[in-house]
């Protein structure tokens, strides 16, 4: 069970949270404006990274919050958890 | 005095005589025996039958590695524990016992059978023979390969015992008190730091206790560790966890242990747990967790009597048992040497020490030559002699009678949890094992686990790793301590033997096994080389090699490197097979704790449940609420109620528990752009006071939930979902405002569990709720369908919702929960004399079917659109957007073969379909056929007098009115696809 550090609560288990997928993923402005290939895209290619990963998690039994996080997905080390809306505070291959 | 009890010395309690049984032979023991050790004290060796084979096993260990001695310890029925380990099972008086796999009896076992006709069970036997039929599998074969390699039987009664689970943290975890863990534990704790120390035996000390000459401060090593126990007992930072197994190492330093409180007890107390399951979140984590003799692998290296040397030293040292009479040693270090001459002290005569080295010098050689006992040195085994007990060995130089042949080719590191955290394993070619390599977790390993098997320098990187251990906020280090000057013992060559001994697969030889525990040998092994196979994962799965209970501790090293040799690679690239938890089983009831019976999952109530339940309702499971499916009268079946209930409510009235719906208050400026932007229909336009039929897709065009959402105030909105659905929904929604439009101004609440839901429904409901509504003008005029008022009901503040699930006029009674009982009640007395009946939610099911209302999750399966479920209509189509509208637009998703929903009605009326049933097109079509969709729904309807079922099918709105199939075991059901509304189809029933 990992220890996931709340941006707005502080470090917490992994029991509090719930996954909410790759981060950084901004729903198009205007969807219509996006022809089959493109949406496609956006709505079902994901990056699958072995090592650093941007992704979301929501602290759903805390503040219920989302926020996200840079992980390592071959040791589960978090190099930092971070708000909704903000670019990671460090550049996931310098995150290593 | 016994032949094999020693008259002084070891460490069981002589002044405390005990008497245990096995297989119905009631036999004498000591406190602070083994199971093992007291069997061999009364001259047991034969403990088991091997598990493919059925050949005679005797006891090869004396710890946790133990293959062989696999048995049932029985207290009474519902405590009955199999597969424990001989070894690890701690004696009591009155322990009762029994061995496993044999029958009729360990002595004469018919099994046996399959060693003689070895030759029909290569490995791969059973992938290769039960093949086909594959129903076979469950009916014949499983069931006899499952008796014939009987592994204990489970209790036949509920565990009545309590297990309890508890959470700690920690400076430093320890795990191992040998003397790499014991030293650790005295620099973290003369640091100040809280420790936790745990161990799987019930002293501390591991291997000081048994295989240990040395002297540590002028005492015997034993004595040592009893005294550093107490010394950090009186500690009070420091947690000391005797009997407690670490079994996982799981990610960010968490660790689970199993301690086992009574099990060691003769009458186990009543008030604490059987065991307590431990999660340790450690600052740091120090594992010392000892390494395990390697056995040799040679001809007829399985017969009782067969034995690690150093278990047999432990044996002798700790539990004061000789393993026998007359012993030979095979080796490949100098560790059996000192064995040889404890045992030689202890009267054993020694038949030989046959050492595989080709000229082993040193202070140990000379000291066994010296004190008479024959060395033979670039020895070799050629076989073995005996049957239930080994009565000789052949090697190169002659036979040799023996009762005892004892074995070491070097130790094993015990990299199991260091491999658990996924630290990196590095091969080291001098102690030819795998060592723990860079670490993934603040972890650190000392001692034999990371290939330190000297005493002095154990105790030094013990104390090292405890001292590194201590957090930065330490107040003090640890004091330094110069173990050399403390310690006196001869130093070891524990040179190390890898793989089969030279010509153990020569035709005409005995079986040279490698695991024990699945009866694996080396010509298994050569096999599946043989055969193909390459990858050491492939061949464990072929073979079963590594795959027993024990996960392979004294075989998976033998096994690769066998392998190797076999496949000509080296055997750093065979790669090690996964460590995985638990290190040795662990109990079901440790991990399942106080989760049993009732609480075992939370149970949801409504208000209404106890009125419910005095009235003898049936209750059905609709997620982990408790819903009441239908109220039988005396001798009334579901049918019979249902049919009852559903005329009464067309008929006159009915009352209906909705409280399980889930319920969201959407609130602020935003609210409803917000809604826009969700639901697929149009918000903006919705008047306050009035409610619509609302539709949630996901991104991908597909229905997700469903539920009437009504605008109470231009800013405030009571959205409903499904019973199941409201925390998916909850979550979409917060998902959706706070990381793609956080600049609505909008607030999401549950109030699920705020709001009791009485649904009153049929043509009498408007008069039934006029006798007790008050400020509400509940006229047609006033109150439209899809229409929501404030008010009183009883005299409770009431959200009125005039709605109908049912077909017929129909309102919906939202209280605060606390009044829901009262008003449920008022409601029920009020309707008394106008035919008012209560309902559960099958007939609630049938009419909303009869009307062609969906049930998301039921009639939609996440590939349906709104339009295949027929509600195009519900759609905002002047909306720029909404989720799942792009998705919507692709040319797929709009092609009329799509599945849709249809009703189906059977030419036969009385025939009701199967839920989950198959549509073709036409009769008598052969499987496999094609399918044009599947039955979702599908009831009588008393109202109709007739079957009715909802059914998706391919192009199926093109299809009205032509006759499909459904294919059944007794023949094709031919059907007539219809409008999937039965009942009233323009809806007149419900205004008005
Ligand atoms: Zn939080």
């Amino acid at each position: 069970m990992l220890i996931i550090d709340c941006p707005y609560c502080g470090k917490r288990p992994e029991l509090e949270f719930a996954y909410a997928g790759q981060a950084h993923l901004v729903r198009p402005r205007d969807p219509s404006t996006l022809d089959d290939e493109a949406w496609a895209q956006f709505l079902y290619m994901r990056a699958n990274t072995r090592g650093m990963h941007a992704e979301r998690w929501r602290h759903a039994r805390g503040c219920g919050r989302f926020f996200n996080a840079l992980r390592d997905t071959t040791s589960d080390r978090f190099a930092a958890t971070y708000r909704i809306g903000t670019a990671p505070p460090v550049a996931a291959e310098d995150a290593r | 005095m016994s032949a094999w009890r020693t008259d002084s010395g070891g460490q069981i309690d002589r002044a405390r005589s005990i008497s245990f049984s096995f297989d119905g032979r009631i036999y004498p023991g000591f406190s602070g025996d083994t199971l093992a050790s007291a069997l061999l004290a009364n001259g047991v060796h034969l403990v088991g039958r091997s598990f493919k084979y059925h050949r005679p096993r005797g006891i090869l260990a004396a710890g946790a590695e133990e293959p062989n001695g696999l048995v049932t310890v029985i207290r009474d029925r519902a405590r009955t524990t199999p597969n424990l380990r001989v070894t690890q099972v701690e004696l009591y008086d009155g322990l009762v016992a029994i061995s496993q796999n044999r029958w009729p009896s360990l002595a004469n076992d018919f099994g046996r059978m399959n060693d003689l006709l070895s030759a029909f069970f290569p490995a791969g036997f059973y992938y290769k023979t039960f093949m086909w039929p594959r129903s076979a599998w469950k009916s014949l074969y499983e069931p006899i390969i499952r008796r014939a390699a009987g592994l204990g039987e489970a209790p036949t009664l509920p565990d009545p015992d309590r297990y309890a689970q508890r959470y700690a943290h920690c400076d430093v975890l320890i795990v191992g008190a040998g003397p790499a863990g014991l030293a650790a534990a005295l620099a973290a704790a003369d640091g100040g730091a809280r420790v936790m120390l745990c161990d799987e035996q019930a002293e501390f000390g591991g291997s000081l206790l048994g295989s240990c000459g040395a002297k540590i401060d002028g005492h015997q090593a034993s004595e040592w560790a009893r005294q550093v126990s107490s010394e950090l007992a009186r500690n009070a930072r420091v947690t000391l966890l005797p009997r407690t197994t670490a079994f996982g190492y799981f990610p960010h330093n968490l660790i689970g242990l199993n301690e086992r409180l009574s099990e060691h007890l003769s009458v186990p107390r009543a008030g604490p747990a059987r065991e307590r399951l431990w999660q340790v979140r450690a600052r740091r984590v120090v594992l010392a967790t000892g390494s395990i003799e390697r056995p040799l692998v040679f001809p007829g290296n399985d017969r009782p009597g067969v034995m690690l040397a150093g278990a047999a030293q432990t044996y002798l040292n700790r539990y004061g048992v000789r393993v026998g009479r007359r012993a030979a040693l095979v080796t490949s270090n100098d560790s059996a040497y000192g064995v040889a001459l404890d045992l030689k002290a202890a009267g054993v005569s020694i038949a030989a020490i046959a050492d595989l080295r080709p000229n082993p010098v040193g202070h140990w050689v000379q000291a066994a030559r010296a004190s008479g006992i024959e060395v033979l040195v670039g020895s070799n085994v050629l076989g073995t002699r005996g049957d239930a007990r080994v009565a000789g060995i052949h090697l190169v130089s002659g036979t040799y009678a023996c009762d005892t042949v004892l074995m070491s080719g070097g130790f094993t590191p015990s990299v199991h949890l260091f491999s658990q955290s996924r630290g990196k394993l590095a091969w080291s070619e001098p102690m030819q094992a795998f060592i723990p390599g860079a670490s993934a977790e603040a972890e650190r390993s000392a001692g034999a686990c990371r290939g330190i098997f000297d005493l002095v320098e154990a105790l030094t990187d013990g104390y090292t790793a405890g001292s590194d251990a201590l957090p930065d906020s330490a107040t003090r280090r640890a004091t330094p301590v110069d173990w050399t000057s403390r310690v006196s013992a001869l130093p070891v060559d524990y040179a190390p033997y890898l793989g089969a001994l030279p010509g153990a697969d020569e035709p005409g030889r005995q079986k040279a096994f490698v695991d024990w525990q699945h009866d694996v040998t080396v010509k298994d092994l050569q096999l599946a080389s043989r055969e193909g196979f390459r990858s050491i994962e492939h061949v464990k799965r072929y073979t079963t090699t590594g795959m027993a209970t024990d996960q392979g501790k004294t075989s998976n090293l033998n096994a690769m490197a066998i392998v190797a040799r076999n496949i000509g690679v080296p055997l750093a690239q065979v790669g090690l097979t996964t460590f995985r938890m638990p290190y040795t089983p662990t109990t079901f009831g440790s991990f399942a704790g106080a989760s049993r019976g009732d609480l075992f999952d939370p149970v949801r109530k409504t208000a209404t449940h106890s009125w419910a339940q005095a009235r003898g309702a049936v209750f059905e499971n609709v997620g982990l609420w408790k819903r009441a499916r239908y109220f039988p009268l005396a001798g009334e079946d579901m049918h019979g109620a249902v049919n009852r209930e559903c005329a009464a409510v067309r008929a006159g009235c009915g009352v209906f528990d909705a409280s399980t719906l889930g319920k969201i208050e959407v609130v602020g400026p935003g609210a409803a752009e917000f809604l826009n932007r969700l639901y697929i229909n149009s918000w903006s336009s919705l008047a306050v006071g009035r409610s619509r039929y609302g539709i949630l897709c996901r991104e991908d065009g597909f229905i997700y939930d469903d539920g009437v959402i009504a605008r109470i105030a231009s800013d405030r909105f009571h959205v409903t979902t499904t019973t199941g659905g409201a925390p998916r929904v909850l979550s979409m929604m917060e998902d959706y405002r706070q990381t793609e439009w956080p600049e609505l101004d909008v607030w999401l609440t549950s109030t699920t569990e705020q709001w009791a839901v009485i649904a009153v429904q049929g043509p009498n409901s408007r008069k039934v709720l006029a006798k007790i509504v008050t400020g509400i003008d509940l006229s047609d005029a006033a109150m439209p369908h899809m229409s929501v008022q404030n008010g009183l009901v009883c005299g409770v503040p009431t959200r009125l919702f005039r709605v109908s699930f049912s077909g017929e006029l129909g309102f919906e009674v939202n209280v605060p929960a606390d009044y829901g009982l009262a008003v449920w009640e008022a409601i029920n007395a009020a309707g008394a004399d106008l035919g008012m009946v209560a309902y559960g939610t099958e007939s609630m099911h049938v009419m909303r079917a009869e009307k062609g209302y969906i049930i998301v999750g039921q009639d939609t399966d996440g590939t349906m659109t709104p339009d295949d479920a027929g509600l195009s209509w519900a759609i905002g189509k002047a909306k720029p957007d909404f989720v799942g509208k792009r998705s919507l637009a692709r040319a797929s998703m709009r092609s009329p073969s799509r599945k849709q929903l249809v009703g189906l009605r059977t030419l036969d009326p009385k025939v009701v379909l199967e839920e989950g049933a198959q549509v073709a097109e036409r009769p008598g079509l052969k499987a496999p056929m094609p399918l044009l969709g599947h039955v979702t729904s599908s009831y009588f309807s008393a109202v109709l007098g007739s079957s009715i079922a909802l059914a998706v099918v391919a192009g199926g709105r093109a299809r009205l009115g032509q006759t499909l199939y459904v294919p059944m075991p007794d023949g094709d059901i031919a059907a007539a696809v219809t409008s999937p509304v039965f009942y009233d189809p323009t809806g007149a029933r419900i205004n008005g």
